[in-house]
């Protein structure tokens, strides 16, 4: 099923035309509007005009998730704080996060692209669909939900956790369609299984799951306990949030919306753009956004894209699973974490050192995480309730800057391995790709 | 009539404690009493030693977490009873104690290690009611 047939079968040529024009558009916006835009841009001896099509997109400067924190909150929004109709937030690199906003305007494309991938793993107006992932700053949850409506399918926005609530609807409401990540639906699975609940009696026949990595050992087992196909969904809060890309049934990659999003794929040390096949960083410029137009941003994503034209009939190029990153970004639960962000919350603790290890794994399809953490020897208490409370601080610290909670685990100082050159900081025991 | 008390910082990894008393007796360092508090991820040894600063020394350079504890040794009778009356002392006058623990002698006698805030107030309440203190002479070795 293909939701909107002219911008997703475009010929290539034409679509490469569209890019051009909106790129244009985009930067001569963005130009006049954002300040920090115009002198990147001044400082390139890049004037609007210059900007004749899509082949001058490669001499654009890039934009990092640095350059979102140095304009912290607001500073890159290309258009006055009253038409901004919402925000969202995803991690950042230290205890800030990254804000973005959206205009009517972009709430209306999103729901748009949504829509789009919805269509891709067959969700109708017919089809009833829980959203299990999370409502809020997060983009996941709203994003899922806006995207169905436009479908016009009949939404369960039931949001992360309480599983047995989310058993109970599956099996109650007959939900046909589960979006949620990958390791959630992995849990509900085993919580299908270990309540005895008859796969026979619920209809769910498809998921729509991302926001993290997983492999297709983990799409055969959940396809199986669940009885659905499931598809993968991709995208990035900078960019818009769920539904940047999105597997058609053929499942051959993720088809980028590049009517809207304008991906490249670039050598991450140089910087220098690789053609199709090749690995690389992907870059995205966001080029239809009003609120938060961004040029060139690093996603830090490794991944491949391909261009052939899809059995599905679609056009839009497909982009491999993600590899890797060229950061040190960790998705757990769903949620980006950094190991900077763990440091900056000991940093600003007198108690502890900055030396810390993150170890990360998965236990029964939920990631857990613990961070080790060096205590300081003059704070070093031999009460145990003083030590309790220190780590508690430390977890709830932790909790407030990641977003996520991970139990802390004191050690002694000296203990964690120093290297001469970048230390190790994580241990990540996930076998993710 | 205060003792100071070693307590080190230990995580629970195999061998570490037996590396600390392996270091004490390298060291001709005697120890008196001993007591573990443990947590599921690390514990706080505290004990009484023959020589606690330079123990509390050695052990820093080995990579230790040391800090050294000032608290006082009640001396109690190794009888039925014992430990109630002086504990009965304790509470009848409200000091508030952060932790105990406590080793019996082949004399008829027990050591209590008391850890107050204030252990001033330990050692005026139990001498006025006639206690016996553990004296720095008794333990420390020469």
């Amino acid at each position: 099923m293909i939701w909107n047939e002219h911008y997703e079968c475009m010929e290539r040529e034409k679509l490469l035309k569209l890019q051009g024009i909106r790129l244009k558009e985009m930067v001569k916006r963005v130009y006049d509007t954002v300040p920090y835009y115009r002198r990147k841009l001044q400082e390139k001896g890049i004037e609007p005009d210059d900007i004749k099509g899509i082949d001058d997109l490669k001499t654009l400067p890039f934009t990092t998730k640095q350059d979102l924190r140095d304009n912290y909150p607001f500073g890159l929004f290309a258009v006055p704080q009253p038409d901004i109709v919402r925000f969202h937030a995803s991690s950042g690199t230290t205890g800030k996060p990254t804000v973005v906003g959206y205009t009517h305007n972009d709430i209306q494309m999103w729901s748009e692209v949504v829509a789009r991938s919805l269509s891709m793993a067959g969700v109708t107006k017919a089809d009833i669909i829980q959203v299990a992932y999370g409502y809020g700053l997060f983009t996941g949850g709203l994003g899922l939900h806006y995207g169905a409506e436009k479908v016009g399918a009949s939404v369960v926005p039931i949001s992360g956790g309480n599983t047995k609530k989310q058993l109970q609807l599956i099996e109650d409401f007959g939900s046909t369609v589960l979006a949620c990540t990958p390791s959630y639906a992995a849990f509900i699975g085993e919580s299908l299984v270990e309540e005895k609940i008859d796969t026979r009696k619920i209809k769910l026949k498809a998921g729509v799951f991302g926001a993290e990595p997983w492999t297709e050992e983990m799409r055969a087992q959940i396809e199986k306990v669940l009885g659905i196909k499931a598809y993968d969904i991709y995208g990035l809060t900078e960019i818009i949030g769920p539904g940047v890309s999105m597997e058609c049934q053929f499942q051959r990659g993720m088809h980028i919306f590049e009517d809207h999003f304008i991906p490249e794929i670039i050598n991450p040390d140089t910087g220098e753009v690789l053609p199709y096949g090749e690995l690389g960083e992907l870059v995205f410029t966001p080029a239809t956004k009003e609120a938060m137009p961004l040029i060139r941003y690093r996603t830090r994503d490794l991944t491949r894209l391909h261009a052939e034209k899809c059995e599905c009939g679609r056009t839009l190029v497909r982009m491999e699973k993600c590899v890797g990153r060229s950061d040190d970004m960790l998705i757990i639960r769903g949620v980006n974490v950094f190991p900077s962000q763990v440091e900056s919350v000991l940093l600003e603790m007198s108690e502890t050192k900055p030396h810390y290890l993150i170890v990360v794994d998965r236990e029964n399809n939920l990631d857990i995480i613990e961070i080790q953490v060096e205590i300081e020897e003059e704070f070093f208490s031999d009460e145990v309730k003083e030590l309790e409370g220190l780590r508690h601080r430390i977890k709830a610290n932790i909790a407030s800057t990641l977003g996520i909670s991970a139990s802390i685990r004191l050690v002694e100082p000296g203990t964690i391995e120093r290297s001469m050159g970048k230390a190790k900081r994580v241990i990540d025991k996930r076998n993710l790709h | 009539m205060i003792i100071k008390q070693l307590s080190v910082f230990l995580e629970n990894k195999t061998g570490r404690l037996t590396e600390l008393t392996g270091i004490l007796a390298d060291n001709d360092i005697n120890i008196s009493a001993f007591s573990i508090a443990d947590t599921a991820d690390y514990g706080i040894l505290r004990m009484i030693v023959g020589r606690p600063e330079l123990a509390a020394e050695i052990l820093k350079k080995n990579g230790f977490t040391v800090k050294i504890t000032e608290v006082v040794g009640m001396i109690i009778p190794h009888r039925p009873g014992g430990l109630h009356k002086a504990l009965q002392i304790i509470s009848d006058n409200n000091v508030a104690i952060d932790y105990m623990y406590a080793f019996a002698s082949g004399d008829c006698k027990a050591t209590v290690v008391i850890r107050a805030e204030s252990l001033h107030k330990v050692i005026d309440v139990l001498q006025e009611h006639k206690m016996e203190l553990l004296k720095k002479g008794d333990v420390y070795q020469v």
